[in-house]
């Protein structure tokens, strides 16, 4: 299997570096300083490519941390928020767009 | 029920075993990712969008009332309290956390039941028809067959790295509910001339990204032969088959591309050097995998009990579930009930652990303690006595599983697309649910008949979209979803690749399409009980095509 370091990183607009969290699989996201985070927005954001790479290596490098490191589409808000770019990243990030069968005394949820 | 032996029990445990240590050295950084992956999905634990997931296979779709109970621990205790039975006779847990797995599976260890064989490029979980052994008209078990076949392929080190997976379905009834033509092999029991019972072998089959039929190169296998020749089969595809190319390495792809009757030649030059040797299945061995079968000490009981009758009468909707869900069992006296797990905006193949619990107390008291699971997405309790059907209905009703929509519109069949799957492209489930909505109204959907959609929402077709009546494949296009819509597809005998109707629909559209498609069916059919697909076969695909695309 081809690192996604080792792919030539193409990236139009913003971008932040996405995986999932190894003991639980949870949904997280790199922060500026290096960590990993599950608040989407404390993630790094950056526009360039040479940025992104830095990131995603540093990511990939955390084994242990993390699984499945890559680059993930960002749209900005007029007021500079960030937010998934994609569906597939809003689900990501929301959870699933349908009710989940609910167990009885729980409440029900639902993303986007 | 098959009663599993000390060396299955002693399996199942050494590779829980192996998984904890395997798990714990994951987590403490000795093992990387690169490592670690093949050997989680050796036991069915994949890395989807939100979390772990666990496939948990469910061998020719027995469960036993205590398995089922297991897998309600399983939802509650590890998961978010419901599982997803699958197209393939499995349950997935979408929730689950990697330091809880080796626990789960100890867990699930006590139940007899495991992960193998539900995920990598090996013979997967050997799949049958969800009335195995109470169908009327069926030759003998195929679940004997499949177990035979089960033992043979678990951890086989022959065929644990093939060049891809390979699934194999059997079916000893003249009406295929095991869709076996669309898989790599496919097995058909049948009696030839002499009255002797073996299989129609068909092999290549399969949906995906290239879909085929599956084609017939031996019309009458011997039982004797069934492991020499499937293991022929798998022979000639590890040594030919592609490596090179995931997308070619099916064993579909070496068929199409040897030949059908070329690949039955190679098959046949390596069956014959193995057809004699120690794979030749003696009727002694047959008996005793067939004695760890136990089927349950019916009782005498005759057909259409007068309480039935007064039930039916006295109840309309009672007496519309015994028509829709009911079916004749080989046994007089009793029954083969289906439980709808296609409620209106519910997900497909869902069942909370509530439900389970519940369906595996009805199983002690009305099914002997066992339950199937149908490739449908449904369960089925399997041995019901008629008298007790009208008691069993209010219990299903109760815990919502006795929709009466079996085989009709809203039995939709559903992978679970971009709301879990991280190989989806477009949500399937959403639009499964919105359909059910659309076609709520249970005396339209008798009145429609027969008629199976299937929704995929990607190319790898987990929802059977090839083969629906009407198939519903999501695409997409410039960061939207789209569906593909096909007509005319069919998963049984007469398995048939659905035809394509024209360009991909938008998202927000597709149920609009469905309701058209079915609109423009009411209008061309002949007569009231000319189903969907006879009506498609017999005026093709443009009047339907006209309908949907004129509007638009």
């Amino acid at each position: 299997m081809t690192s996604p370091l080792e792919k030539k990183l193409k990236i139009v607009g913003p971008v932040l570096i996405t995986a999932n969290r190894l003991n639980d699989g949870a949904v997280i996201y790199r922060t500026a300083d290096g960590r990993w985070t599950t608040d989407f927005d404390r993630a790094a954001v950056v526009t360039t490519a040479p940025a992104a790479s830095e990131l995603l290596e540093a990511a990939v490098a955390d084994d242990l941390g993390a699984v499945g490191a890559y680059v993930a589409p960002v749209k900005l808000e007029n007021d500079g928020r960030a937010r998934p770019g994609n569906l597939r990243e809003r689900i990501r990030l929301k959870g699933p767009t349908i009710v989940l069968p609910a167990p009885a005394g729980l409440p029900v949820t639902a993303g986007l | 029920m098959y009663i599993y032996d000390e060396l299955d029990r002693t399996l199942v445990a050494e590779r829980v075993s192996e998984f904890r240590g395997q798990v714990a050295r994951r987590l403490s950084g000795e093992l990387t990712e690169e490592e670690f992956k093949p050997l989680r999905l050796m036991n069915g634990v994949y890395l989807q969008l939100h979390a772990y997931m666990l496939r948990i296979a469910i061998p020719y779709g027995t469960l036993s009332s205590a398995q089922l109970r297991m897998l309600a621990h399983v939802a509650r205790s590890y998961d978010r309290g419901y599982g997803h039975f699958t197209t393939r006779q499995n349950i997935q847990f979408h929730w689950i956390k990697l330091k809880d797995l080796p626990d789960v599976m100890a867990d699930l260890a006590r139940a007899g039941l495991h992960g193998m064989q539900t995920s990598g490029n090996c013979v997967r979980n050997i799949t049958t028809d969800q009335w195995a052994g109470v169908a009327p008209g069926e030759i003998e078990d195929p679940r004997i067959s499949s177990e035979i076949l089960r033992q043979h392929s678990t951890q086989h080190p022959e065929f644990s790295f093939l060049p891809r997976k390979f699934k194999i379905a059997l079916t000893a009834s003249a009406h295929d509910r095991a869709a076996v033509r669309v898989h790599d092999i496919g097995l058909h029991m049948h009696r030839n001339g002499a009255g002797e019972v073996g299989f129609e072998v068909i092999v290549g089959g399969g949906l995906g990204r290239t879909p085929f039929i599956g084609k017939t190169i031996k019309h009458f296998l011997p039982k004797r032969d069934l492991l020499s020749y499937v293991e022929a089969i798998l022979r000639v595809y590890n040594q030919f088959g592609r490596r090179d190319n995931i997308y070619k390495a099916r064993m579909k792809i070496l068929v199409h591309e040897l030949g059908a009757e070329a690949f039955a030649k190679e098959v046949e030059a390596e069956w014959q050097s193995i057809k004699d040797g120690a794979l030749a299945l003696d009727s002694a061995l047959i008996a005793e995998i067939a004695a760890r079968f136990r089927y349950p000490d019916y009782e005498q009981l005759e057909d259409s009990p007068q309480q039935l009758a007064q039930a039916r009468a006295a109840d309309a909707r009672f007496s519309q579930w015994v028509d829709n869900s009911v079916a004749n069992h080989k046994v007089p006296g009793y029954a083969i009930v289906t439980l709808s797990l296609k409620p209106e905006g519910g997900t497909p193949g869902d069942a909370t652990a509530e439900q389970m619990d519940a369906i595996a107390d009805l199983a002690d008291r009305y099914s002997f303690g066992e339950i199937r699971v149908g490739h449908e997405q449904n369960l089925v309790l399997p041995h019901v006595a008629q008298r007790d059907l009208a008691a069993l209905w209010r219990a299903l009703d109760a815990v919502g599983v006795a929709t009466p929509n079996v085989g009709l519109v809203s039995d939709i069949i559903s992978c679970p697309g971009l709301d879990y799957c991280s190989l989806a492209n477009t949500r399937s489930i959403p639009v499964a649910q919105e359909l059910t909505r659309r076609f709520r109204d249970l005396d339209l959907a008798h009145e429609l008949g027969r008629l199976h959609i299937n929704i995929s929402g990607c190319i790898n077709a987990c929802g059977h979209h090839h083969v629906g009546h009407i198939g519903l494949l999501g695409v997409e296009k410039n960061g939207e979803e789209f569906f593909q819509v096909t007509i005319g597809g069919r998963a049984d005998e007469q398995a048939r690749l659905g035809a394509l109707i024209g360009p991909a629909v938008p998202y927000a559209e597709v149920a609009d399409v469905v309701e058209d498609i079915v609109a423009a069916y009411l209008e061309l059919r002949a007569r009231p009980d000319e189903i969907f697909l006879e009506t498609v076969e017999r005026v093709g695909v443009e009047p339907f095509k006209e309908r949907v695309y004129a509007a638009r």
